[in-house]
């Protein structure tokens, strides 16, 4: 662990509005990543915040801490014994049985006094509903900076967080600092960071935390969970291949070739927010800053334009296909793959060579 | 009954387009709206106050211009519209505008009545943080559920409320006591076409209007750009991909079959994957 190096002179312009760290954030070190866990399933968001957050570990060259919070038993030592696979150097534990379903006041309490007594200097979650409940809850509670949806982290010379998101309704990109609190928070949505490999680790470091609480103290109770239905779950964020429609399809009817192609391809299908806005499509299914981040290997836009806040949710694919009339669209700026015609008249025919190609026959035409 | 709604004009982002030359947002003749989540916030608050009686009272920081925001609120039925306003509030971040809003919501309980719901919506479409309501019911010491999908029932004489939370792979049933905070999630209901009796009380009516001040602000130097821990170093457009899109050329055959082509011909892994999936191996 190094010391913290001084602050280089502050720069000119706006970057002089940086001020000494406040004394008594000096000690803030490390960083840390929310552990999200539910009725013993870690949310996959966790790890690829482990991801990220090892590089920023790396560069400030700090520790990286996993913070598992839940009740005591298996799901919670395990999750924090995994954690050192994905790239923990140490994890906190805070178990109580208050902690056995997510209750904001109860988890609230059991970060907070987390934070406060071991002090890191940034502290990712996951922005599921969640961890959204919980980081705003946490950054009013410390008086200090949140900066939601982030879309790329990094920290800069003087080791400060440089926390990037979509602004203006996904129009342009801004970057955040918080410069003068500590823990500098931030969350992420699912999906937006890769998931890195998970390298098999011996749990080395655990702390365990006491939360101090009893059932009494806490007024929310919950009366029941009820699982979605396997039918009306979408696998959207984490689909291989997605088929997406836009407004470019002129109508709701039109949006039935997207979900013919994405059948025919074993897809899952998604919309761009005007659709959901319009009432085509419900919101599950949509793709952007606001809706799913997407990382699939193939990924094909029919008549989606491609503004900022679609962009930043599909730019993981790994082969992004546009198919729009106008070939100025802000879509081919970003697409691997552009076509320039009417998406209504393509899909049909897509389908179709899809099906042909994709055929059993054809498979093992392949395998020989 | 007392309901607080809390809303945010924001500019309807369909029409936000972006100088092409300085990146700046170009917000002349951009119109306004009250953030689309609230008015399912506002609509719960109405249907409560419909079934329980009582009042509504909605509550906007913003410039002078937010006006028409809160009438528009009166003119779904809420009773009664308050707006904070002062440069003092201005480029606040999520942490100092919760400040704000709660020191007015205090105000509002000390002159009209302690709310027993404060709803917000789930976030805005300017911000897109949902982090303002949690620090409103933080910083007022108010139990809060958020991402609600329905409000099964409230007793005002026991003073609790069950509700049925949005959580990952399901939802939540909840309990809790009065006073809460509430975030409603989208879709959850319509909200009402105003009576005409209320558009035209909401034309005449009085916006009570709070400076800072006003509404009891004791600490300046907590509100807007000051009181804000986040500071924005840098606003940008993404640049384009260094590597240009391939765009597909089909003179001579048919554009399916030479955009399938292309796509086979840069991963050459690829057939054999979407032949897997679409087949389900």
């Amino acid at each position: 662990m190094s010391e913290p190096t001084k602050a280089p002179p502050a720069a000119a312009g706006r970057a002089a509005t940086k001020k000494e760290l406040p004394e008594h954030f000096k000690a803030y070190k490390h960083v840390w990543v929310f552990i999200e866990q539910e009725r013993g399933q870690v949310h996959p968001v966790s790890w690829e915040l482990m991801g990220a957050g090892r590089k920023l570990a790396d560069k400030l060259k700090v520790d990286l801490a996993a913070v598992v919070i839940g009740p005591p038993g298996e799901a919670v030592q395990h999750a924090a014994a995994e954690s050192f696979c994905y790239g923990a150097d140490l994890a906190y534990i805070v178990a109580d049985e208050v902690l056995g379903d997510y209750r904001n006041e109860a988890y609230t309490k059991a970060l907070t006094d987390t934070v406060n007594t071991f002090k890191p200097e940034i502290l990712l979650l996951g922005a599921t509903t969640l961890g959204r409940d919980l980081a705003g809850s946490v950054a009013t509670t410390l008086l200090t900076g949140l900066t939601a949806d982030c879309t790329e982290l990094d920290v800069d010379a003087d080791g400060s967080l440089a926390a990037t998101r979509p602004t203006f309704g996904g129009s342009l990109l801004c970057t955040i600092y918080t410069l003068n609190y500590r823990p500098q928070m931030a969350t992420v949505r699912p999906r937006v960071m890769p998931m890195p490999d998970r390298v098999e680790k011996p749990a080395t470091r655990i702390i365990e935390h006491k939360l101090g609480l009893v059932e009494e103290d806490i007024v929310t109770k919950v009366l029941s969970f009820i699982p979605d239905r396997d039918s009306a779950k979408s696998n959207l964020a984490y689909a291989d291949v997605v088929v997406a429609g836009g407004l470019g399809l002129g109508s709701p009817e039109n949006f039935q070739l997207v979900k013919g192609l994405a059948a025919v391809l074993g897809a899952e299908f998604g919309c761009s927010r005007p659709l959901v806005q319009k009432g085509w499509v419900t919101s599950d299914r949509q793709i952007g800053q606001t809706g799913k981040t997407i990382r699939p290997k193939l990924y094909i836009a029919a008549g989606i334009s491609g503004a900022i806040q679609h962009r930043v949710g599909v730019e993981g694919a790994d082969l992004i296909v546009a198919i729009n009339t106008d070939k100025n669209a802000p879509i081919f700026d970003f697409a691997h793959v552009g076509i320039v015609t009417d998406a209504i008249r393509l899909l049909p025919a897509l389908t179709e060579a899809f099906r042909a190609r994709l055929s059993p026959h054809s498979r093992d035409r392949i395998a020989s | 009954m007392h309901i607080v709604v809390c809303i945010k004009q924001v500019p309807d982002s369909a029409q936000i387009r972006v100088h092409p030359v300085t990146n700046t947002i170009m917000r002349q003749g951009v119109p306004t709206i009250i953030n689309p989540y609230d008015l399912f916030a506002l609509e719960a608050a109405l249907q409560l106050r419909d079934k329980f009686g009582g009042e509504v009272t909605v509550l906007t920081m913003g410039p002078p211009s937010a006006e028409d925001s809160l009438r528009r609120a009166l003119t779904y039925g809420a009773d009664r519209a308050v707006l904070l306003t002062d440069r003092f509030f201005a480029g606040a971040d999520t942490l100092a505008t919760t400040y704000a809003l709660a020191t007015a919501i205090r105000k509002i309980s000390e002159t009209f009545g302690a709310p027993d719901i404060v709803f917000t919506g789930k976030q805005t479409i300017d911000g897109d943080t949902a982090q303002v309501g949690p620090g409103i019911a933080k910083r007022l010491g108010l139990l809060q559920l958020t991402y609600v999908a329905k409000i099964n029932e409230v007793d005002p004489v026991a003073r609790t409320i069950e509700a049925e939370r949005r959580s990952e792979g399901g939802v939540q049933v909840l309990k809790t006591k009065l006073p809460c905070l509430v975030t409603m999630l989208e879709a959850t209901n319509e909200i009402r076409r105003g009576a005409m009796a209320d558009a035209l009380r909401a034309a005449r009516a009085q916006i009570v209007t709070w400076s800072a001040k006003d509404a009891g602000v004791e600490d300046i130097s907590k509100c807007g750009l000051k009181g804000s821990p986040t500071i924005v170093k840098r606003v940008f457009a993404p640049s384009a991909r260094a590597e240009k899109a391939t765009i597909v050329d089909f003179a001579n055959r048919p554009p399916a079959e030479a955009l399938i082509e292309e796509l086979f011909k840069r991963q050459p892994k690829l057939e054999a994957e979407l032949i897997s999936s679409a087949h389900g191996f």
